[in-house]
């Protein structure tokens, strides 16, 4: 009701001046009737009704909502003072315009990733189940968490009770060739239980999803993602129960699944039926560690009784499989840990960093707002001895800041819109189960932070302008009150807080930056530069017998080598920096049996051809390289990395000793095979960041069939020039083969950089905003002191003061709190530096060169936004300063 | 400032929306009326300032006590009527028992015989 004539009260003053003027009437005319003349009758009537000007206003207030009216005379009042200094007002909005809207982007990745529960059915209560080797410590970044054999898996649903349910998925590629001339494809796709989507709770957006009869050998079914649907096959519902055809193979499209399903990753493009392309050996094997587990748990049940129950069982395959690969207990994770693992400490740090300066813009804006409060002094001061309220100069004063950070605010929303999409895109490892985008809630946050930052910025202002000191400055003429010395000193350690911080986050990106840069230097042990490589995988439909697959492999090699320009040209499943792939357990034949308990030994497998070596510039160590003669005739032949021998074969002479290799399930070999050591070559990184890892070369020519193989082509030149003959060799053998990744080397290496870059680009961004900031409160600072001491310096110069000591007063005055601020800085950063040690590669968190880097830059630039202030100081002309004031 | 604001015709606190209501009894009268019945009724002990006057109409009205409309005075001339509404009737029985009590109270205090009658 009140708003309703809150709403109402222009019309109902109306209607009062009616009243009033009938009033007037009314009485003039009685007047007139007592035998008055008309002009003292109206008089009369006049002096009878009193002021009617206050009787407008007693009703305008009664039908005004105080608060409401004083809030709006608040923002009419700041709008006015903000645009009398058009340039700080701009200013004061676009650093907080930039510091909320990077902390709202930040926050929309944190929120999406972290705290938004994944987009399936009661995802609390879902858990992804590794395998767990008891070895590795608890609580440390390297807690193993190892993927699952499939027998394993088998077992643990069939004997335990503690989940509704489990599922099991493990990822793989195809060529998806053209129906009518499309090109062909190599897609990745990923083999899940019939019970998966049941069990994430996930419903087709078309068809159906997998049967348990369709889960088995052979099977040629599958479901595509929305992506594969809407791009290559034009969202045209009629796929379902047709066929597309996957290696050459036909496969009948069952179902298509919801756009927003992109577990576990956006990049899966088809899923099949998790036994359709797995061999029986393979499910039985305990020792196949190539899968994913997701598990539902009852609502009756804990996680830590449901887990025991599973580690007992795997406790069971343990101990019955002494000689095979397989880990003594289990692990469990939540599903949504899992899927953001990689990223939560990053995503932590930035958003510390952008926290950071968050509340270095605050007190920048503050601090602007000290220094305005001391030019309003005097107005302030008559104000209240007129008796203004405090809280109501307060208020005015907190209505700046809010309108500052409002503004900000706004402009921050729109631009954080822009920088999570730029920073989405750029943060490769960022899970897409959930999509990331801005939400209400998200708003909500950036409002809250809004006013939170109006609050921090506005009130240590607002009070101290209207402290007990006020009266003071209608009590002093000169411009060195006491009020605005206790001033001074606020501003001093509002500077002195802003630098301290400035530093920590200075310090963050000094060492992600050297650490960076450690990553980007680092050997990986073998040629880089003019590199090309590629990728394809040989239907196992078409390339069935190991014969066809060397007569491919070998006659591409002969005739990319024979390409003017190139080099030498490289063969095997993987190269090196391209990732772990995958490893085997192993033990030496010539020594003693392992006791009980102890652990196998493990290498990363690598298949290579005769030229792989050379052909990357992997030295040998002892021994030689694999011949062409290591091919289809099984000659049990293997060359080993010096890390192997260094790690296993201390003191050995590794070449003729033997290798028993249990899961290397080679097509027709007898279970038992041992491999003959005949080379050694130096060690190779797998991915940069890591340490070396022991590595086993099978001869690719031994005849693989099926899986990918990566090419690396030595070139002369420019490596991505050969991109289109070398592609053409490989069309001119196989038109139908598809080739995907084609690359540099260097571009492989930069890709698994690409995080590493990220966070320490984006901590340096933020640090050198910061410094700005922090400089720029360093030049308004002094600038205000030099002004109000310009009679001072005046009489010093009077008395014979020198230009030079003049300068170096004012600086050392000028620099105190960016000291203080520097050792401060200093403290924190080492308490900081200890929560993200375990993200730096090959640097300490009190890395000297990253400190006294830091400290020298932040002086520098300290010095850089005195001296101008100083300078001008000691340039003062003493007659003027005297004259003043 | 007005020369008539002599303690005797200044009107007791919280009173004049009573009053008001009381006069509404009589029928719908505009302010001018209003204001003159009030002064009439008390012999002219008491002035109505017309500046608490339309303000407490308003509030009044705000409060649905009494409503009004324009219409035509006795002399013709436009003028702002006010109704009393059930509400108002209800809360004038409440506002004179009220003063009853007030006024019984006070005359006690002040050793007036047997208080109010």
């Amino acid at each position: 009701m009140s708003w309703l004539r809150f709403l109402r009260r222009k019309r109902s003053d109306a209607e009062l001046q009616d009243e009033i003027e009938a009033f007037l009437t009314e009485e003039t005319a009685d007047n007139e009737a007592r035998g008055m003349s008309p002009d003292e009758a109206r008089r009369q009537a006049r002096t009878k009704l009193g002021n009617p000007q206050k009787v407008r206003e007693t009703l305008w207030a009664q039908n005004s909502l105080l608060p409401l009216t004083n809030l709006g005379h608040d923002v009419k009042y700041a709008l006015r003072t903000l645009s009398r200094t058009p340039g700080f007002s701009v200013i004061a909005v676009a650093v907080m315009a930039l510091c909320i809207g990077a902390a709202t982007s930040l926050f929309t990745i944190v929120r999406s990733v972290l705290l938004r529960p994944l987009p399936f059915r009661d995802p609390d209560r879902l858990v992804m189940m590794y395998e767990h080797h008891r070895g590795a410590g608890a609580n440390t970044p390297d807690f193993s968490y190892n993927p699952v054999a499939p027998a394993d898996f088998y077992d643990w649903r069939s004997k335990t009770h503690g989940f509704e349910d489990m599922a099991i998925m493990t990822y793989a590629g195809y060529n998806l060739t053209g129906e009518q001339e499309e090109l062909p494809e190599a897609v990745r796709a990923a083999a899940g239980s019939w019970n998966l989507f049941q069990l994430l709770g996930v419903q087709p957006a078309l068809g159906r999803a997998f049967t348990e009869s369709e889960d088995r050998l052979g099977n040629t079914v599958v479901m595509l993602t929305w992506s594969v649907f809407q791009r290559r096959f034009a969202g045209d519902a009629q796929i379902v129960g047709r066929q597309i055809h996957l290696d050459g193979r036909p496969f009948t499209v069952v179902g298509v699944l919801p756009s927003w399903f992109t577990y576990p990753d956006a990049g899966i493009q088809l899923w099949l039926p998790y036994k359709a392309d797995a061999t029986p050996e393979l499910l039985q094997h305990h020792d196949w560690h190539q899968s994913q587990v997701v598990a539902r748990l009852r609502p009756d049940v804990s996680l830590a009784s449901a887990q025991a129950q599973v580690g007992a069982v795997q406790y069971q395959l343990h101990l019955q499989y002494p000689h095979d690969s397989v880990n003594e207990d289990v692990a469990p994770r939540s599903l949504n840990e899992d899927l953001a693992g990689n990223v939560r400490k990053p995503l932590k740090l930035m958003l510390s960093a952008v926290g950071c300066m968050l509340l270095i813009g605050c007190l920048n804006v503050s601090n602007l707002l000290v220094a305005r409060g001391a030019a309003r002094q005097k107005e302030v001061a008559i104000r209240s001895a007129l008796g203004a309220q405090r809280a109501t100069l307060i208020r005015e004063q907190l209505a700046e800041s809010v309108l500052i950070c409002a503004a900000g605010g706004l402009g921050g929303i729109l631009l954080s819109v822009l920088a999570t999409q730029l920073l989405t895109r750029a943060w490769k490892d960022l899970p897409t189960a959930q999509s990331i985008h801005l939400d209400g809630a998200v708003i909500a946050f950036a409002c809250v932070l809004m006013f939170a930052a109006a609050l921090v910025a506005g009130l240590l202002p607002a009070l101290s302008t209207t402290g007990k000191t006020m009266m003071k400055a209608l009590q002093t003429s000169a411009r060195t009150g006491a009020s605005s010395v206790s001033r001074t000193v606020l501003r001093k350690s509002l500077l002195t807080v802003e630098i301290g911080i400035t530093v920590v986050l200075l310090v963050a990106a000094g060492l992600l930056l050297k650490s960076f840069l450690q990553l980007r230097s680092a050997d990986v042990g073998c040629v880089t530069e003019n590199m090309l490589t590629l990728k394809y995988s040989l239907p196992e439909k078409q390339y069935d017998t190991p014969e066809k697959v060397n007569a491919f492999n070998e006659a591409l090699l002969e005739r990319v080598r024979t390409i003017p320009g190139v080099r030498a040209a490289a063969l095997g499943n993987t190269l090196p920096a391209a990732g772990y792939w995958g490893d085997y357990v192993f033990t030496v034949k010539e020594h003693p049996p392992l006791k009980p308990g102890e652990d196998l030994p493990e290498a990363l497998m690598r298949w290579a051809d005769p030229g792989y070596f050379s052909a990357l510039g992997i030295p040998l160590v002892s021994g030689r390289f694999f011949t062409d003669d290591e091919r289809v005739a099984r000659s049990y032949k293997l060359i080993v990395s010096r890390q192997l021998v260094r790690q296993y074969m201390p003191g050995d002479d590794p070449i003729g000793k033997h290798l028993h290799v249990p899961a290397h399930a080679h097509p027709g070999a007898p279970g038992d095979v041992d491999y003959e050591i005949v080379g050694v070559v130096s060690d190779t990184l797998y991915q940069l960041g890591q340490k070396p890892k022991a590595t086993m070369y099978f001869p690719i020519l031994e005849g693989v069939t099926g899986g990918i193989q990566m090419l690396a082509v030595h070139t002369a030149s420019e490596p991505l020039q050969f991109s289109v003959p070398v592609q053409k060799q490989i069309a001119s053998l196989d038109p139908e083969l598809p080739v995907s990744d084609v690359r540099t080397m260097n571009e492989v290496i930069g890709e698994s950089l690409v995080n590493a870059s990220l966070s320490a680009t984006l901590v340096l961004a933020f640090a050198i905003l910061s410094l700005l900031l922090a400089s720029v409160g360093l030049y308004g600072v002094l600038s205000y002191l030099t002004t109000q001491r310009t009679s001072e310096i005046g009489i010093r110069m009077a008395l014979g003061a020198q230009r030079d000591q003049l300068l170096q007063l004012m600086l050392i005055d000028g620099l105190r709190p960016a000291l203080f601020g520097l050792g401060l800085g200093l403290v924190m950063s080492f308490a900081a530096t200890r929560i993200f040690q375990s993200m730096l590669f090959g640097t300490k968190p009190l890395d000297p060169v990253v400190l006294s880097g830091v400290i020298a830059t932040l002086l520098a630039v300290a010095v850089l936004a005195c001296l101008a202030p100083a300078w001008r100081a000691s340039r003062l002309d003493p007659m003027q300063a005297l004259r003043t004031e | 400032m007005r020369k008539s604001s002599q303690p005797q015709s200044a009107m007791l606190k919280g009173t004049l929306d009573m009053m008001i209501l009381r006069t509404l009894i009589g029928g719908d009268a505009h302010g001018h009326t209003i204001a003159k019945v009030i002064e009439h009724t008390s012999e002219d002990l008491l002035e109505v300032e017309q500046g608490s006057l339309y303000p407490a109409l308003h509030r009044l009205e705000d409060r649905r006590w009494v409503s009004s409309c324009w219409g035509v005075s006795e002399n013709n001339r436009k003028a702002k009527f006010y109704r009393l509404t059930a509400e108002g009737r209800k809360q004038l029985i409440r506002e004179t028992s009220r003063w009853r009590q007030m006024r019984r109270a006070i005359g006690l205090v002040m050793g007036e015989e047997g208080g109010a009658q």
